[in-house]
């Protein structure tokens, strides 16, 4: 069995960006896992541009931004083996991979770094009625046969869910020569990204129907037409459907994390986020095992993807050089008022660097408005920022000074709420 | 004094802006995070542009196809002619990222680039 001090699973822009701040870190002994022929991960199929405004003042596409730490990784020779699938993390850390190359292997690493990603939701978990002929695709999927293999699945399109892949999807289909008639989205606000509205449908005269679903599905080997509905209390609302004809239905309801691995290991999951709950340090359930990325709670930026990643990378290399777990007090983070989860769950405040700071990211459980941000330590306000708008399909980032969590010494937990401004 | 609402698309955070406009001309533009969002604001009521991004075909590369966008943003309206001039255009691998793949796409004097580098196939198909 090989022995190595640092493995990373996955070789997307969280995988990368982990690589490269660990070995700027010091850690030499690292390898990267990559179930695909390239690293890069799903930025391989977004060919659209908005990437990296934040980390590289420019506007990239998704590969071109892969690219740039896919440099790195190369310039800094940090090893990777690509076609490799990981196919079992054990509680010791052990992993099993297997690659044509090298067939079964094993790997027994001092730390791990969980970099997955996600996957989308499945069309069985959406519980649509009628046959399932063919012509019904997930947006992901379809983004991938036309900006991969260059296949458009069809000519005259429906969307089922706003979440970003199927706005994104709306825009690359019209301009492929699909006609595109209507998004459809069950809840009363978009999952995804404004400027994604803006850009995908806006542009090109594409309805979004809020509160509406899919009642119906017509055909029998291929989709020849859908039938909407306005939703109300969750249900549809009879009188109010609509038909489309059309030979290709997308859903884009949603990504999950992809957590197999972390399950099996004995990883904690968060029902929430459905991801793994972790501490300041994104460590895991297991020490020594880190999670970062889309594996960790779904992202809409690629650059909170990297920093949260190189954060992970950074905590990582520090454990395999101490060789020492933090011991003393663990605050958990309870989220109230609004606030849907938190990452990290958790915050040690022996492991807070004294003069450095903590990132909190999380999401809320509505549209809000004229809000702030507060964290209570006990019961004492120790952050707070006012937000015009807040809204489920947006993350939030607060940077919380260490010292803050540091000089109160016995409270016994953290709580992120909203309240009015 | 008109106000204007608009969405910024300069980048994910899709701040809302608001713009003030007399006699057509711009006077002031607030809600932006980072000035990107002022120069959008005055683009976009006045000649709005896009990036566009597509893909076109390769011949004899490891992957079929290789992501392409124009380097700089084009008039909005242009959108659907650049993607036509694209329509019949085969790359031979080996591409490099930010090789041009067309030049002054539809007359609108920006390039078409390569946002991906795909090497030779081993094959040699
Ligand atoms: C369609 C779409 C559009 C987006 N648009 C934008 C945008 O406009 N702007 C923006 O900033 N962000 C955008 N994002 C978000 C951004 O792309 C993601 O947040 C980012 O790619 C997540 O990175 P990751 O490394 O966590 O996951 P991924 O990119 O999914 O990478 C995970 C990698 O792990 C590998 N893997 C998984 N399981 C295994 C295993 N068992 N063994 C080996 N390897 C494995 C996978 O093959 C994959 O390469 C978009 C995302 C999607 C899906
Ligand atoms: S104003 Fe700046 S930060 Fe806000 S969306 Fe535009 S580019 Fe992004």
């Amino acid at each position: 069995m090989q022995n190595y001090d640092l493995v990373i699973i996955g070789g997307g822009p969280a995988g990368l960006a982990a690589a490269v701040a660990a070995r700027n870190a010091g850690i030499e002994n690292l390898l990267i896992l990559e179930r695909d022929r390239e690293l890069g991960g799903i930025l391989n199929q977004c060919i659209h541009n908005g990437f990296g405004l934040h980390t590289f003042r420019e506007e990239l596409t998704g590969p071109e931004y892969a690219g740039r730490f896919i440099e790195q990784v190369q310039t800094l020779g940090i090893p990777y083996k690509l076609n490799t699938m990981v196919l079992d993390l054990a509680a010791d850390k052990t992993i099993t991979a297997m690659s044509r190359e090298d067939g079964l292997f094993r790997l027994q690493p001092k730390a791990v770094i969980l970099a997955m990603g996600c996957r989308e939701r499945p069309r069985g978990a959406l519980n649509i009625p009628g046959y399932r002929p063919a012509g019904i695709y997930t947006a992901g999927t379809a983004q991938r046969l036309v900006n991969m293999e260059g296949f458009l699945p069809g000519r005259k399109v429906v969307i089922l869910g706003s979440g970003d892949i199927g706005l994104i999807m709306a825009r690359r289909m019209t301009l492929e020569g699909a006609q595109v008639q209507v998004v459809a989205e069950l809840m009363p606000y978009s999952g995804g990204l404004k400027r994604n509205i803006v850009q995908c449908l806006d542009d090109f005269g594409i309805p979004l129907k809020l509160s509406h679903t899919v009642v119906d599905i017509q055909g029998r080997e291929r989709v020849e037409g859908i039938t909407l509905a306005r939703v109300e209390n969750g249900k549809p609302v009879p009188g109010t459907e609509e038909h489309y004809d059309c030979d290709t239905l997308l859903l884009s309801c949603g990504l999950i994390p992809e957590n197999e691995l972390s399950r099996a290991a004995g990883v904690a999951i968060s029902p929430v986020t459905n991801g793994p709950t972790v501490n300041e340090s994104l460590e895991t359930s297991i020490p020594g095992v880190f999670a970062a990325g889309n594996v960790l709670h779904v992202h809409d930026l690629v650059d909170y993807v990297s920093e949260e990643a190189a954060a992970a990378g950074r905590h990582a290399a520090a454990l395999i050089r101490t060789g020492q777990q933090v011991s003393g007090r663990t605050l958990p983070i309870r989220c109230r008022d609004g606030v849907r989860y938190t990452v990290p769950t958790s915050i040690r405040p022996e492991a807070l660097d004294p003069d450095g700071t903590v990132t909190l990211r999380f999401r809320v459980d509505g549209v809000y408005r004229d809000k702030r941000i507060v964290v209570l330590a006990g019961s004492q306000p120790i952050f707070s920022r006012k937000r015009p708008v807040l809204a489920p399909g947006e993350m939030e980032t607060v940077q919380l000074k260490s010292r803050l969590i540091l000089d109160c010494p016995d409270v016994g937990e953290l709580t992120v709420k909203l309240e009015d401004a | 004094m008109k106000q204007v609402h608009l969405i910024c698309i300069g980048c994910p955070l899709g701040c809302p802006l608001t713009a003030e406009l007399e006699d057509r001309e711009v006077r002031s533009v607030t809600g932006n995070t980072c000035k990107n969002g002022e120069k959008y604001a005055r683009k976009e009521l006045t000649h709005p542009t896009r990036i566009v991004t597509s893909t076109v075909r390769v011949s004899g590369g490891e992957l079929a196809m290789v992501s392409v966008k124009t380097a700089s943003d084009i008039p909005k309206d242009q959108i659907f002619d650049c993607i036509h001039a694209l329509k019949d255009v085969e790359v031979p691998a080996p591409i490099s990222m930010g090789q041009v793949i067309l030049p002054n796409v539809a007359g609108t004097g920006v390039d078409i680039v390569a946002t991906k580098a795909v090497r030779r196939s081993r094959a040699g198909s």
